[in-house]
């Protein structure tokens, strides 16, 4: 069960996402935007980068590569679907995710590691970690600032989809541990049928003790075991 | 023919480079300023001379492409 690692020009996380994988034990091939086939893959990861220098906006020119088309397809099979920081941008773009990512709040680049904590375990980026749990993860972004419509948000809220928020090493969750300005903090959301999810900081930095922490791991693990055991609709 | 689209950040919706800018004016005295909000200018230059079908073709670029319907709003205007 081959995990897709796509490629846009601008990409630039790819090979840290298919070592992660390698580390798991998962099976992961790299594949260029231009492609148009994902036949062969289980699983999709939409890496971190700067996608087509991310002109216009963020993952706005990305959304219309061929593979954007199959990725789609991918999607509403029901087949596990994870957009990593660009990544995250381009799955919002497509509208294969509720709201958008601005502008940092202090329009400075970040690039550190910040602390988030585990919202619901309902989504293939969280099914094996444990609600409540804060893990530290990079951050390397300078949109990453979650926006969305008043009544998106709501819905999104109420459906439990926030999968991950911004907090401190308690696990508390305020302004002050905000890194970006995020509405309510959130730094991964996945969609209402669960197999779809994005998140602004990197686990792929974060799987072994050398990184600096090992916390992505569960992030990473629970993505792997999802594309093993998918639930198709 | 020239068309402008002008797209913009949804009211209410967080526009720090407004925020940030809107800080910076005061400080120079500006206090008058009330909010000050961000946005793009997409000049197209197109073939034909039929105005309708200019803005109507821009605004349907603006719904695929050029703007996020989720966060902005757009604006579309013949220039010359």
């Amino acid at each position: 069960m081959t995990i897709a690692v796509v490629v846009f020009p601008g990409t630039n996380c790819e090979h840290d996402v298919v070592h992660a994988m390698r580390v798991l034990g998962a099976d992961a091939e790299l594949v260029w935007h231009r492609d148009d086939d994902l036949a062969g893959a289980a699983g999709v990861i939409l890496p971190g980068g700067f996608a087509h220098g991310d002109y216009l906006r963020t993952g706005a020119i990305a959304r219309f590569s061929p593979i954007m088309s199959e990725v789609r397809r991918l999607a509403e099979t029901g087949a596990p679907v994870l957009g990593i920081c660009n990544g995250f941008q381009v799955l919002c773009e497509a509208g294969l995710l509720t709201g958008a990512l601005v502008a940092n709040r202090d329009l400075r680049f970040i690039c550190r590691p910040v602390h988030v904590r585990v919202e619901s375990t309902d989504s293939v980026l969280t099914a094996a970690a444990q609600v409540g749990a804060v893990l530290r993860i990079p951050l390397n972004s300078y949109e990453g600032n979650y926006v969305a419509p008043p009544e998106e948000l709501a819905a999104l809220e109420a459906a439990g989809e926030v999968v991950l928020r911004y907090s401190d090493t308690s696990g508390a969750i305020d302004e002050a541990h905000n890194p970006n300005g995020s509405t309510n903090n959130i730094a991964g959301i996945t969609n209402a049928a669960s197999n779809v999810a994005g998140l602004m900081p990197h686990p792929e930095r974060a799987v072994e003790r050398i990184l600096g922490s090992a916390d992505g791991r569960v992030l990473l693990e629970s993505f792997v075991a999802s594309v093993r055991t998918p639930v198709r609709t | 023919m020239r068309v402008r689209v002008l797209i913009t950040r949804k009211e209410g919706l967080a526009d720090p480079e407004g925020v940030e800018t809107h800080r910076a004016l005061r400080d120079l005295g500006y206090g008058g300023v009330t909010e000050v909000h961000f946005g793009r200018i997409i000049n197209l230059s197109v073939d034909g001379d039929d105005a309708v079908a200019a803005v109507a073709q821009a605004e349907e670029m603006c719904e695929r492409l050029l703007a996020n319907p989720v966060i902005e709003d757009y604006s579309v205007e013949v220039v010359e």
